[in-house]
Parts: structure tokens; sequence; C-alpha cells
């Protein structure tokens, strides 16, 4: 946002000091994010700076809250359900997701906003009453407490993020490459594996990375639908918060910002991708 | 159309374009329905009906009558007038009699102590004594327990033999049915609920004030600056939006305790005294806090995407014909960005009237929401019924919102990083 | 070692359990073939390791059994129900308060005990139901402690010739000034207002039925209600105490007792008007033939006088409260930390069930009503 050249003096210190509240915001967006990674590594069971870190003090620093954590089975077992609950729920997701998109994204579906209504309507609807709700239901037909009563409740929850993003793509999708193909001499087949996926697979991928930290970070649903073997990692965090705050919870907290910034680079790279095979190219 | 009624198109095999026209329009309707179908029927599974069966079960009534069933149809007819004749006894020993042995009277006594404290052990008492009763019962049910001489016990068991009651949804609003059926409200010292619905409601208004005052000069910027920079800047928005909701709340907790970052940084500083450290967490300041950062990016997203839309030539135009820089943003520029304010203020709004866990791990006593109470009954005080009453009000006040908001933006028109 | 001499003194006494049951031991000599996985919900926290080093520990290293903690005791409702729901019961063995276990048995969700037939006798023959203390066998429960809800405070929050001691202290800002840690519930708080208020503990109970014993009972929170800090979780007085957020809490003894061991805390407990209660098993619907050996083992005299090496929670067998001695690891004499030592237990009062089986619904509501005020 550069200043125009004729901009007075006054809108020259207001452009700064507008800069200036940008840039707070931003640290408020994510200095918290950022500060609990120095705070992991305390060596003292605190959730605050000890002298010796501020001093750079080696002695204050130690790997022992990652060591507790990757020792731990309460929290290995609670890694491993959160990884086959959400990696079973995005597959469903995305399948359903996916081809609902595709015919939401057509010109004839009829009642298409009424019905896209619905299909948004997990990620509108609180989750503390799709959590209540499912639970009375799920307990009913013999769900609640199982693996498949989770994943079937994350799989709800995922599908609106998978509808969105792959309508989106699918709307910007120029059906004259379509046309183009069967004009080249394309079957349909290879028309959908050559030119159709290629321009969608990004959408899908993002709409299933959607879905699945979704799932990975749900916990209220877990908390009343799951039994104590589908135990996950945010319940575990949840627990771990309210009774006895650790700051093994931070050295967790710390991986998980990690990993969402590896997912948030694959978004990105995938975004960029799929605008260089659109032929769009950044300003 | 001039076409006319002797010599109607047709296609190459004979049939009417406008017959041949339809049928591939309906083709194409049922193709792009079956392909919605598998989702609409398993979200209709998943989701739909467990909102129904919530639905059902705020009104549901059944404890009464099938526990009860003796009774209730001893006291049919009964005028409420004064305590009902023997034969209702008798019907009530045999019930108890039944329950006691099968051992499912606890849901009844349960049911019937919501409604007056003391039927509990009025009922679990009795049961268990009930085999050593001798007729007549109108006696030895009234030495057993007090309670079964009050005219109130068997007008209450009389009026919730109904299969379905709305005295759930009267308590979800601190009302109840006086015995004589009137809809009162309940004393001063037993409000609950009207009080945080309200405190919900106006504490996401501020948290969706905040988030706006907040997004709205980052949107401007990311809308502004070149695609190049906007991106990367678009990262900082994107990674807390990524990032779990629990880490977050976990992050805040850290820095806002009376032994975290920022009190330490404080009293280090020495603008507070170690003793009169800010109590930021716990109460409505730790919610709004942690809330609206975790809400901003809800508000930043849409404001964004409908900033991208207006052309930057609006503004220097407003400017060229003599508008001073307020004024062209005011007149100009604020009013074409009221559809992404709607947009954002609505669903942030939304979003934190359904939030449960920060205010759960942060709140405190002060900024406790609803949703909170939602929890309390499902899974402490076990009321259910009371539980899913509240729950469909909250439902219903989202749906109404969530409406809105699909009139005036459209559901499609949501966008995600 | 101390620690051998325990073990052989163990020994010993398992002798002697052995004589007297050993058409049980036989069972449990065939039970040791076929391993299989034991859920038990408990408490956690200091309690659940005290069950784990006493009852767990012994039990798997004998049977080769494996068994999974589930801290959820608070809970535990909740979960039996939802469970019996669904038809899908994953919990083995409960271990919840009388009065939970009484709405539970009523509601059918847990199985009726006959003690006699399942329990252990007494090392020197004393059947079950005359080596329990009162109220611990209910119809479908069987009590393991006795504990009680204390307030504690860290000593070094108040100068050393005017350190508080009885629970009318606790409601005195004048003299003893600082933050009180409660139990977000109106259970404890509202007994310990009345009797702060100069009413008798053998009254409280009676005058809770009343409204103007209610209202008098809000009214002394009244006096303190700005200086409470409200908390839900068992684990958190201690740590309240112990970073000085607070002066004083109200704790499970057990709690403040392992503070003051294994974390060398400057605690004190305030037994006047302790609350007592019991807390044992209980054994969901269609699991009696699951744990019914491990019931047995774990409610022996033994175990029940081993666990109190651990924790400061009395056991809930006279023929255990004998053999009461020291603290495992700190070798501290173990009897003037539990609730049921003559001079802690001179102003105690029992908690009682069934007034609060009828009037938590209503007294909670009311409690949330006052604090929003």
């Amino acid at each position: 946002m550069a200043i125009p050249s004729y901009a007075t003096r006054g809108e020259r210190i207001w452009h700064y000091v507008f800069l200036g509240l940008c840039a707070l915001i931003f640290l408020f967006l994510v200095g918290p994010l950022l500060i609990i990674i120095p705070l992991s590594f305390n060596a003292q069971p605190y959730f605050t700076f000890s002298e010796a870190m501020l001093t750079l003090d080696p002695a204050g620093y130690s790997l022992r809250w990652y060591e507790d954590f990757f020792t731990s089975r309460a929290w290995l077992g609670a890694i491993k359900n959160s990884f086959i609950i959400g990696i079973a729920s995005t597959i469903l997701a995305t399948i359903l997701g996916t081809v609902a998109a595709l015919g939401l994204s057509s010109r004839y579906m009829p009642a298409r906003g009424a019905i896209m209504a619905l299909l948004i309507s997990p990620m509108i609807v609180p989750l503390i009453i799709s959590a209540a709700a499912m639970f009375f239901f799920f307990s009913k037909i013999n769900l609640a407490q199982t693996y498949l009563g989770v994943i079937l409740a994350h799989t709800a929850l995922g599908i609106p993020f998978v509808v969105i993003t792959v309508t989106a793509t699918l709307s910007s999708f120029d059906t004259t490459l379509i046309r183009a193909a069967h004009s080249l001499g394309a079957n349909p087949t290879r028309t959908f594996f050559k030119v159709v996926l290629p321009l969608v697979t990004p959408g899908v991928v993002s709409g299933a990375l959607f879905a699945f930290i979704t799932s990975f970070d749900e916990v209220v649903v877990v908390l009343f639908v799951a039994g104590p073997e589908q135990r996950t990692m945010p319940i575990q965090m949840w627990s771990g918060i309210r009774e006895q705050i650790s700051p093994t919870i931070l050295a967790v907290a710390t991986l998980l910002v990690l990993l969402s910034m590896l997912l948030l680079t694959t978004l990105e790279l995938l975004r960029r991708r799929s605008e260089r095979l659109r032929g769009i190219t950044p300003e | 159309m001039s076409e006319s009624p002797a010599s109607p198109l047709t296609t190459a095999d004979g049939v009417p374009l406008k017959v041949s026209l339809r049928r591939a329009v309906r083709r194409s309707k049922v193709k792009a329905f079956l392909l919605v179908s598998p989702l609409l029927l398993f979200l209709g599974v998943a989701f739909v009906m467990p909102i129904v069966e919530m639905l059902w079960r705020s009104v549901e009534n059944a404890e009464v009558s099938t526990y009860l069933p003796r009774t209730v149809e001893a006291l049919e007819g009964w005028d409420g007038g004064s305590l009902p004749e023997e034969p209702a006894f008798a019907a009530l020993a045999e019930d108890l009699r039944t329950g006691q042995e099968a051992r499912n009277l606890g849901l009844l006594s349960s049911r019937l102590n919501y409604e007056k404290s003391g039927m509990r052990s009025a009922i679990s008492r009795t049961a268990r004594g009930v085999r050593n009763l001798e007729p007549p019962f109108r006696e030895s049910l009234v030495e057993a327990h007090r309670a079964w001489g009050e005219l109130d016990t068997w007008r209450l068991i009389q009026r919730e033999a109904r299969p379905y009651t709305i005295s759930y949804y009267l308590a979800a609003v601190d009302r109840r049915l006086s015995l004589d059926g009137e809809i009162v409200k309940v004393p001063d010292h037993l409000e609950v609920h009207v009080g945080l619905f309200w405190r919900t409601f106006w504490m996401s208004a501020v948290i969706t004030g905040l988030t706006l005052v907040l997004g709205y000069p980052i949107a401007f910027l990311l809308a502004s600056l070149p695609l190049r920079h906007s991106n990367l800047l678009m990262i900082l928005v994107l990674l807390p939006f990524w990032t779990s909701l629990l880490v977050r709340t976990t992050t805040w907790i850290a820095i806002l305790q009376s032994q975290g970052v920022l009190n330490d940084l404080m009293v280090t500083l020495g603008v507070i005294a170690d003793e009169a450290r800010w109590q930021m967490i716990h109460n409505k300041t730790g919610t709004i806090v942690a809330m609206t950062h975790i809400l901003l990016p809800f508000m930043i997203l849409p404001l964004y995407s409908v900033m991208k839309t207006i052309p930057p030539s609006y503004m220097r135009a407003a400017r060229s014909l003599g508008g001073k820089p307020f004024l062209s943003f005011r007149r100009v520029y604020f009013p074409l960005t009221v559809p992404g304010i709607a947009a954002g203020g609505i669903l942030v709004f939304i979003l934190s009237i359904g939030y449960y866990i920060t205010p759960a791990l942060v709140g405190g006593q002060s900024g406790r929401f609803i949703t909170n109470y939602i929890a309390y009954h499902m899974q402490t005080s076990l009321n259910w019924g009371l539980a899913a009453a509240i729950a469909s009000i909250l439902l219903f006040v989202v749906i109404v919102f969530y409406m809105v908001f699909n009139r005036l933006i459209g559901v499609d028109k949501v966008k995600l990083g | 070692m101390k620690h051998d001499d325990k073990q052989a003194g163990k020994v010993a006494l398992k002798r002697v359990t052995c004589a007297v049951a050993g058409a049980s031991v036989m069972a449990l000599a065939t039970m040791a073939q076929a391993q299989q996985t034991l859920n038990i919900v408990s408490w956690g926290g200091a309690y659940s390791m005290s069950q784990q080093k006493a009852y767990h520990e012994p039990w798997m290293e004998k049977t080769g059994d494996e068994i999974v903690n589930i801290d959820q005791s608070g809970n535990a409702l909740a979960g039996l129900r939802s469970q019996s729901q669904a038809g899908n019961v994953t919990w083995d063995l409960v271990d919840m308060l009388p009065a939970d276990a009484m709405i539970a048995c009523d509601e059918g969700l847990i199985e009726p005990l006959d003690h006699d037939e399942l329990l252990a006798d007494a090392p020197d023959g004393t059947p079950p139901s005359e080596d329990f203390v009162d109220g611990a066998l209910g119809d479908c429960f069987v009590a393991s402690i006795v504990y009680s809800n204390i307030v504690a405070f860290n000593t070094e929050m108040f100068p050393e010739d005017k350190q508080p001691s009885t629970i009318a202290d606790v409601f005195d800002l004048e003299n003893y000034p600082g933050k009180r840690a409660l139990l977000r519930k109106p259970i404890n708080n509202l007994e310990w207002a009345l009797i702060a208020d100069g009413v008798d503990s053998d009254e409280v109970y009676a005058m809770l039925e009343t409204e103007e014993g209610i209202q008098r009972a809000f009214d002394k929170l009244d006096t303190i209600k700005d200086e409470v800090i409200w908390w839900e979780e068992g684990a958190q007085p201690p740590q309240l105490l112990a970073d000085q957020e607070v002066a004083f809490a109200s704790a499970y003894n057990g709690r403040i007792f392992d503070a003051m061991v294994s974390e060398d805390q400057p605690f004190e407990i305030i037994w006047d008007a302790q609350v007592f209660e019991l807390d044992g098993w209980v054994v969901p619907v269609g699991k009696l033939d699951k744990v019914k050996d491990y019931l047995y083992f774990a409610t022996d005299t033994q175990r029940l006088a081993d666990q109190a090496q651990y924790i400061s929670y009395g056991p809930a067998r006279y023929s255990s409260s004998d053999m009461v001695s020291v603290h495992a690891e700190t070798g501290i004499d173990m009897m003037p930390h539990m609730p049921t030592f003559p001079p802690n237990f001179a102003t105690a009062l029992q908690k009682d069930d069934y007034f609060w089986a009828d009037y938590n619904d209503e007294l909670t509501q009311r409690f949330d009503a006052w604090l929003a005020q």
C-alpha cells in the first residue's frame, strides 16, 4: 500500500499510525501462538518465563516436557486415536463431499440453495448441540462409545468444508476445457482423468485437509460421543488443562502449532499450483 | 416464439425439440440429485436425525405413565380437590412394588424430583419398605412417607401422566407450572437460565464488535497491498485459523493468568505491584480476549473477500472530486464493505454464541455461556430433558441468524482461506 | 530395607487371609490363566495412585490381567447411564459416591451385591456385614474408604501466632484475610456456612430443609463471596494453595495430605466440622462375573490397610483400621492424618445422602443463581 504522491503530511502520519496499528493486531493474532514455543522448553514446571530462561542460561531450558509427552502411554494412545479417527472421517467426508459437490455445481441441481444450506449446517450448528444430539441418538442405535460413532460424527462435521472448497474450485472451473478435450478426440474417461481431475484435485485436497484438521482438533463431540477407548489428543489436552495444567500441554501445543504450519504450507503450495494450472499468475 | 403448431422443430430422430430438451434437463436434474443423495442420506442419519431426537427429548414425558401405570389409571377422573381414595393408594403401592423388583424407579423419581424437591427420597424410601406395607394403603403409605399425605404430590402425578410436557422449556426460561396449571416465574433465587442467555448474547455481541474493530484494518491492509505481499500477511491470519482451538485457549491461559507472562512482564516493568496482579482470566475478560482472538480470522476473511472486489479507482475518484480522505472513506468505501461486515458479523456472532470449550476453560464464573449449562445438565445434573430444551432454544436462535445470513449473503459464498 | 520388611509382613498376613478364604483363592488361581483387561473408573490424581499401588499392581502381578485406569468418577453416573442406554457397557468397575450409587441402583444401572457372599471375611473370620463401618454396604455398593471434605490453609499465609483452627475462622475475613477456594457446588459449603454461623452440627440438615435455614446459609456465604475462587476439579485446591493464590481451600483431605508429604507443602488441615462420607465400588450391570474376583481381592482387609499407606483416607473395614501404620514413602505415622483419628473426628459431620439426593437439583440451581448475582 504505497502512499500516493499527492498525500498531505497529515495523511502520511496517519498512514504510518495505521501501519503501526496493523502491526499490533498482527502481533495479537500470531504472538500468542509463538510465545508458547519457548515456554514449552522451560525446565521449571511453570507457565511463564523463568529468570534463567530470560538470561538465556541453558540450564533454564530442557526437553523434559517433550520427553514426558513421548513416553506417556496416555498421550501416545491419544495420538493414535486422533489419527485413526481423523483419517477415516476425512476419507469418508472427502468422498461424500466431492461427489455431492459435482452434483451441486451442475446448473440443473434442483433446490440448490436449500440443499447447500443443509449441507453447510454442521459447521454452523453449535458443537455442543450437535454433540448432545448425537449422544442421544447414537446411544439409541448402539453407536455411542464406538470408533464408528466418533468417525461418523466427525465425518458430518468435516463435510461442509469439503463441499465448500470443492464447489468453489468447480465454480471457477472452465467447462469449455471439457468441450475442447472432447473436440480434440478424448473420450469422457480420458477427459475426466486428464483434464478435470488435475484441475479439481487441489480443491479436493484442501477440502480434505480442512476435514482432517476439523476432526483432529475436535473436543466437544468426542467428549460426549466417545468412550474411554476413543480418547483423542484434544480430550487428553482438555482434561489436562482442566485439572493440572502442566507444561506437557505446552509441548503438545507447540507440536500442534508446527503441524498447522505444515498444513498451511501445503495448502499454499496447492493454491499456487492450481493457479498456475489455470494460467492465473500473481500480479 | 413464432413457430407454427403444424411443424414443430424436431431433433434428428423426430422427437419434438421441446420434449427432447425437457427430457435432457430432467435427466441432468436427476443425475445432479443422485450425486448429492448419498451425502444427504448420510447427513440425514448422522446429523438431522440426532437433532430431531433431541427436539423430541425436550418434550418427552414418559416416566410417570410408564412406571406408575396403575396409579395413573386410578387417578383418572380424580378432581384434585382432596386426597384420592384408597384404590389410588393401593395402585401406587402395587406400582412401587413392581418398580422396586424391576429396579427401574430411578428415572421416575428423578423426573418427579425436578418438579418437587423431596420426591426422590419419598419414592426410594417408600419403595424400599413397600413389601411390608399393609392395607389400608392410604394410612400405611402416609406413614411410610409424609409426601403421600400431601395433595400436591398427587396432583403432580396426575399432571405428569401426560406423554408430553413443556416443563423443560419452561425451566429453560426460568418459569414453571404452578399446581393450578398456570405458568409462573420461579422465585428470584432460582433464576439462572434467562440471565445466562442474555449474557451469552451480549458477550457475543461485544466479541463480534471487537473482531470487527480489529479485523477491518487488517482486511483493508490485505486488500490494498499487492497480492505478492498480501499473500504473505494472509498466512499470519490463517495460521491461528488452522491452529487447534485448545492450543489457542491454552496460550491465553499462559499469558493472562496471575502468574502468567503478561502479569510477570507488568511486575518486572514496575507497572503493577507484585501483590496487585491483574485478574484477567477466569472471568469475562478472559472469555472476551481469548474468543476475540479465536474468532478474528472469521471476520477478516469475509471482509477481505468483499474489499478485494472494490476497485481502488473508486477512492481515487472520490479524492479527485475533492472529498477529504475521511469523508471519501465514509461515503464511498465504507458503504461498499457493508456486505462484508454483515457476513463477518453474523458468522462471528453465530459461532460465538455456540462456543463451549473456551468459556469453560477461561471463563471462570462470570465468563460462562449458556452452552456451559447445556454441558452441565448433560453430564452432571443429568437432567437431559432440560439440556435438550436449552439446546433447542439456542438452536432456534442460531437457525434464525443462519437464515438471515443465507438470505443476505448466501452460504455458497462462504470462503475458507 | 524397610520395603522388604513390609513385603514380608504382607505375605504373612496374606497367609492368614488365604487360610480363611481358601476356596476363593482357588478361583483366583484359575483366573490367572485367563488374562483380561479391566476398565476401572476412579477419581484420578493421588487417589488413583493409591489404588494403583495397593490394589492394581499386586493384582496385575498375581493374575497377569491388565488394569486400565479411567479418571471419570466425577461423571460416573452420566457415564453409566449413557453406556447402559447405548447397550455397550465398557466400564467394568466404578468408584463412586454412595449418593450416586443409590440413584444408579434405583435405575438398575449397577448390580445388587450380596456382600457376605462376594466379599472376604476379616482375618478373624468376622463376616463383611459386621466388619464394614456403618453405611459402607449399600444395596449395590461396597465402600473402600472413609474420606473427608475439609478446609485447609497455607501456614505461610498467616502469622505464626495467628493460625486459623475452626470452620468459623474460614468465614472470618477480618482476622484471617485472603482468598478462599471453595468447591463450586452447594454441597459442604451450605453445611459449613451454618456451622460457622453457630448452628449445631446435629441440626444442620434439618435446618437446610427449611427456607430460613437455606437463606441463613446463603447469607453467611454472602459475607465471604467476594473473596472466593470457585474450583471444580479435585486437583485445583492444592495447586491454588501452593501458588498462594488462596489462603484457604476446601478440598478432599487425601489430596492435601499428598501435597504435604510428597511435595512438602506448608499446608495444614482444619479438622473442625469436617464433612465425611464414604466412597467405594459399584459394578455396572452385567459385569459382576468379570470383576467378582478382583472385587473380592480389592476389598479385603489387607488391601484396604495397604491403601492407607499411600493416602490418608480411612479404611472402610474395622479390621483394616487396626492395621493402619506408616506412610509407604516417608514413613510418617498415618493415624493422625486420618479423618477417623479421634481428635480429628470430634466435631465431624456425616454427609446426609438422602438430603442431597432430594435437594441437590434445586439447591444447585439456587447456588448458581446466587453466584450469578
